[in-house]
Formats: C-alpha cells, sequence, structure tokens
C-alpha cells in the first residue's frame, strides 16, 4: 500500500460500507454453556445428493436446532439404505436410536443450475409426517434455506416461531477501532455498517429490518444516526445542542424516541425517522432516558431517577399517570419490553453485579435471568423466547444469551476483539 | 498488528504537535465519511456541532500556559454524585471568568462516568455532571450560549482499568474549548 494512501486509511474515522461489501470480520462463534431440562432428540439424516455440494444444507440445520438448548442430536450413521423421503422412513430403526423426530430430504439438481431442495419432519413416536416443503434454490441460498427449514423444524415441534433466519447486529472494538456489525443470527457472515474511531452504541433495527438507528460519536459528542442496510446511506437525525441518544423504533416504523438534552436535562422526544417533526413527549426535573415503545406502540418504557434512584416506569402516549414498574433495588435501567406485550427485560444491580431480569406486568414478579458480574444491553429475540446481551468473558467483553426461562444459556466469542451492545433483528420480511 | 502500530505512531506524532490549533481530527472524520460513504447524506439537524468552526489565534495564550488554573480541565466527581467539590471552585471559578472576559470564547463540558451500568443511563449522568458545572459557571457571570453540554458517559475513560482508583479518574467534566 502506498503510504499516503494507508496514512489516509488510518485517518479515516469513519468509514461506511454499503451492507453485503465482502470484507471479512472476525467471526462470532456461538457455544452453549448450559442445557434446558429436556430436549427433543431429533435426526437428520444427510440430504440426498448433498455430498455433491461443497456447503450442505443438513450440518447447518442441525448447527441451529442444537444451539438453540431445546434439541439435542441423534447420531444417522450406519442407518442403510438412508431416507430421503418421508415414506422411507423405518420407525423401528430411529426408535432404536431413541429419535422422536427425524428429517430426511434431498437436493435435486436442475438444467438452470440451481437446485430442488426438499424435506419432510417425520414424527417417529406418533409415526406420521408432520410437514413436507421444498423450494428451488441457487447453491449460494443454501444457508438461507437452511435456516428456513430449521425455521420450520423449531416451529412444529417447539409452537414457537424459529429465530433462525434472523440477524443481529453488535459493535465490536478492537484497538482504537469501533465497528458496528450485521451478522446472521448464528454469527455467519458479519458485514460492516460503520466504522469509526470513537464509540458507536445503541444500534436498533427498524421494525422492517431494512435500517439501523444508532448513536456515534465521531463529532465528538453523542449525535443519533438512521442508516440503510441496503444502499448505506445514513442520516444525523438528531444532532441537537447538547448529548444527542438512545434511539427506539415505534412499531410501525413511523416514530423515533430519542433522548435529547437541547431543553436542558436529559428529556424523551419523538421525532419522524427523517429528522424532522420533533416533539417532547416527557417533561420531568430528573433524568428520563432509555425509551422503548411497548408492542401496541401506545406506551412508552423508559428509565428515569426521578424518584432518587435509577427505575423503570412506563407512561403512555394518550396521556395519563406515569406508572413506576421496578420498586425492588436502587438500579433498575434498559428496559427492553417483550414481543407479547406482557412484560420486559432489564438489568438491575444486586451489590456490585449487573444482571438481566425480567419482569411479568401482571404478578410484578422479577425473575433473575443471570448472574453478573457485568450484564448489560438485553436484546430480546423477535418470538420472545431468548435475550442477547453484553457480558464479560476471558477478560473482555463479549455477547452472550439466555432463553427467558433462564434454562439455556449460550455465549457467543469472536476472538480477540471486544464485543458489545447486541440488537437482535426482526423476522425477516416475508 | 502492523496497521495497529502504524495507527498509534499516527496519534504519537498528534500528540507532539498538539500546539498547532488546527489539528483537529473531527474535520478529518467529517471527510472522511463524506468520501467513503457514495450514497450518505448529510441532513437532518446537522450543524449543531461545536467542532465544525475552530477560532484559531483567537484562543488566549492563558488557556495553554501550564502556570495558569486555566490550563487545569478536569474537575473530577464522587461516585453518584453531580456535586462539585469545594476543591474544585477556583478551577470552575476561573474558566468561568474566563468567559465573562472574552465573550466570543465558547466551550464544550464533556461529561463522563465509570464504567459500571448501561451505557445509555450513562450518558445521562455524564451530561447531569456538565450541567452542573455550567449552571455553576453561568451564575459566576459566563454566558449561557457560550457553554455546550455533551457527554461522553462511559466511552472514554481516562483510566482504562477497572477498580475505584481507576473509576475515580474517569467520573469527571472536561472542559475543551472551540479551536483546541
Amino acid at each position: 500500500m502506498i503510504p499516503l494512501l494507508r496514512r489516509w486509511l488510518a485517518f479515516a474515522a469513519v468509514s461506511l460500507l454499503p451492507f453485503g461489501a465482502p470484507i471479512a470480520h472476525a467471526q462470532l462463534s456461538i457455544e452453549i454453556v448450559g442445557g434446558a431440562g429436556t430436549t427433543i432428540p431429533i435426526a437428520i439424516v444427510p440430504f440426498d445428493a448433498e455430498a455433491t455440494y461443497p456447503l450442505g444444507i443438513t450440518g447447518i440445520v442441525g448447527a441451529d436446532l442444537a444451539r438453540s438448548g431445546l434439541f439435542r442430536l441423534v447420531d444417522t450413521n450406519g442407518v442403510v439404505p438412508r431416507p430421503a423421503r418421508a415414506q422411507d422412513v423405518q420407525f423401528p430403526v430411529w426408535r432404536a436410536r431413541n429419535a422422536d423426530a427425524v428429517v430426511v430430504g434431498s437436493m435435486l439438481p436442475l438444467p438452470d443450475g440451481r437446485v430442488d431442495v426438499r424435506f419432510a419432519l417425520v414424527d417417529v413416536v406418533k409415526q406420521v409426517s408432520l410437514v413436507s416443503m421444498a423450494y428451488t434454490v441457487t447453491p449460494q441460498q443454501f444457508r438461507v434455506t437452511a435456516h428456513k427449514i430449521a425455521d420450520v423444524i423449531y416451529e412444529r415441534l417447539t409452537g414457537d416461531r424459529g429465530v433462525f433466519s434472523t440477524r443481529i447486529a453488535y459493535v465490536t472494538k478492537q484497538g482504537p477501532r469501533f465497528q458496528l456489525l450485521v451478522a446472521d443470527a448464528d454469527g455467519f457472515g458479519p458485514q460492516s455498517i460503520v466504522s469509526s474511531n470513537e464509540p458507536l452504541l445503541s444500534p436498533r433495527w427498524s421494525p422492517d429490518g431494512s435500517r439501523l438507528a444508532y448513536v456515534s460519536f465521531e463529532n465528538r459528542k453523542p449525535v443519533v444516526y438512521v442508516q440503510s442496510l441496503d444502499t448505506g446511506a445514513r442520516r444525523a437525525v438528531a444532532n441537537f445542542r447538547g448529548s444527542n441518544s438512545s434511539p427506539a423504533w415505534s412499531p410501525d416504523g413511523r416514530k423515533l424516541a430519542v433522548t435529547l438534552t437541547k431543553d436542558g436535562g436529559s428529556q424523551v422526544y419523538l421525532m419522524n425517522p427523517d429528522g424532522s417533526d420533533v416533539t417532547r413527549v416527557l417533561t420531568s426535573q430528573a433524568i428520563d432516558t432509555e425509551a422503548m415503545f411497548t408492542p401496541d406502540g401506545q406506551s412508552l418504557v423508559f428509565t428515569s431517577d426521578r424518584g432518587g434512584t435509577p427505575q423503570i416506569y412506563r407512561a403512555s402516549l394518550l396521556g395519563g399517570q406515569v406508572e413506576r414498574l421496578t420498586f425492588d433495588g436502587s438500579y433498575n435501567v434498559s428496559p427492553k419490553p417483550t414481543p407479547d406485550g406482557k412484560g420486559l427485560v432489564f438489568v438491575r444491580r444486586d451489590g456490585g453485579r449487573f444482571e438481566i431480569a425480567a419482569l411479568d406486568y401482571a404478578t410484578r414478579q422479577v425473575q433473575v435471568l443471570t448472574q453478573g458480574p457485568n450484564d448489560e444491553s438485553p436484546s430480546v429475540a423477535p418470538n420472545g423466547k431468548m435475550v442477547i446481551y453484553a457480558s464479560e468473558g476471558g477478560g473482555r467483553g463479549i455477547l452472550a444469551a439466555i432463553s427467558i426461562d433462564g434454562r439455556v444459556k449460550q455465549r457467543l466469542v469472536a476472538p480477540a476483539t471486544e464485543v458489545r451492545e447486541p440488537a437482535w433483528g426482526p423476522f425477516p420480511r416475508s | 498488528m502492523r496497521n495497529f502500530l502504524f495507527v498509534a505512531i499516527i496519534a504519537t506524532a498528534l500528540a507532539g504537535c498538539s500546539t498547532t490549533p488546527t489539528t483537529e481530527a473531527p474535520v478529518e472524520d467529517h471527510g472522511a465519511a463524506g468520501v467513503t460513504a457514495p450514497g450518505a447524506e448529510t441532513g437532518g439537524a446537522q450543524g449543531g456541532s461545536v467542532n465544525g468552526s475552530a477560532t484559531g489565534g483567537a484562543l488566549g495564550n492563558e488557556l495553554r500556559n501550564p502556570n495558569s488554573i486555566l490550563s487545569k480541565r478536569s474537575i473530577y466527581f464522587d461516585f453518584d454524585s453531580f456535586v462539585v467539590k469545594d476543591e474544585f471552585r477556583p478551577l470552575v471559578e476561573a474558566h468561568a471568568r474566563y468567559l465573562q472576559q472574552n465573550r466570543n470564547a465558547r466551550m464544550t463540558i464533556q461529561g463522563n462516568t465509570d464504567e459500571r451500568g448501561s451505557r445509555e443511563y450513562n450518558i445521562a449522568l455524564g451530561q447531569k455532571r456538565a450541567d452542573a458545572v455550567k449552571r455553576m459557571m453561568v451564575l459566576l457571570g459566563a454566558g449561557d450560549t457560550q457553554i455546550e453540554t455533551t457527554s461522553f458517559g462511559e466511552e472514554r475513560p481516562k483510566n482504562p482499568g477497572h477498580d475505584e482508583s481507576a473509576w475515580a479518574e474517569n467520573r469527571r467534566d472536561d472542559i475543551v474549548y472551540a479551536g483546541e
């Protein structure tokens, strides 16, 4: 590299990459560190003709299901002939291996280079085929197709929608460099959205998954940006005098809640996602911040120290009382509503430990999900079943995920990189 | 690793010529963002940044004189506190007086917190610390429009350690004059 270019690169404090730019980044690897009480034993038989493709499908399906902590993979070696259709499944063979379900399928090459991928999910106990699907895809779409198949299996066997086709956003810090990245939910294919020599934080997905709002310090103060993932185009939507932070999208994607200090003190405002029509929605003499919309779009939950210590409150956007939601302890912050509208997850301080906990609105019960010591920035999966959060491991920032019932725990680790500020993306469009 | 080293060397070189008022990283920031983001729009509410215009030579030499109290720029806070301690009163008074006597001078007070707790909530805490010092300076005669208060939250620790002595250094306000 010529010195000038190199010098310029060293100075390029902020660089944007259009989504999909082919740049390799340290990939997150996910390991399960705590399992559920019961798991569903499932046999995933390599699809017919799968071995002719360098990247298969069943390996990804199996990894997805195993990673959820709700499934246990049953060995399929030595079963001859290998079944490829539901009617080929010999139930005694799989009962002998203690499988409750079997996945079989085929990958048939088509003349145009695409591939006909079929699979069936068979219930070995009830001895019925539960579902079968066919996809016509290019080999480049194998990974996406595998996640779709895993979603179908997961939903059929657990009753909940799968999140294997979703994406996550997160921030890395390597040396002096901050990067905002988007990757598949399994950590694969990280793409840099923006990088900077100043901190980046609070990435928040638009409800349709097409845009990210985030906070950047590239102007030596917090400014809220909205960036398109399709084009990479971005815009400073809140850059007022003082600090601008904590963006959150309304469920219909038409409004952003933000914390601004332009009128004195940290207060919550609503604005259009292009930065227009800024209106103050909360007024207090205290700190009000970290506002998030409830799933019905009619209320905000937020953190405020109006009662002397930081606690979580709920305010209706239609007017009315502000209601305090947390009472136990002197530090309850970062509320993230669950998609069922029945509660939220948040960060609580217990002694010197920061833990992720869940609050049920109806019962007022708080369930502590993690033990800290420094867990923060929770983000709930769109099916409400998992919470991803920032934690520590090996002396640096890592991501971790825990099921909403606290039973399944995962760690997401990238080598030699600080990872923080995770945000779980919405279900994919269509 | 080589790239990281290179950046470190550049940073050292920059630090070495800090008396030159034109070595402003934010200028580079804007340029870099513009050059590398073909689709980027720079619209919205942009323009409120204090870093945009450098006053350059307008800055008094007093501010850089290491023997002047005006060269002292950090005010430290106790845990969970926004109270300006008595030991920092002379510093705050001196800067307030400077602003009063130099009505064209502009200052940003950057609030900071230690690393514990929510990053977003810490931005609000840092802001409260910056606001506390501004309020004091305005009462002492500085103009309200001369001072912008912002917050880095926990994002810019002076001491990267993870113990109480590091945290004590990180709970602070930093004073930065426009053009510095």
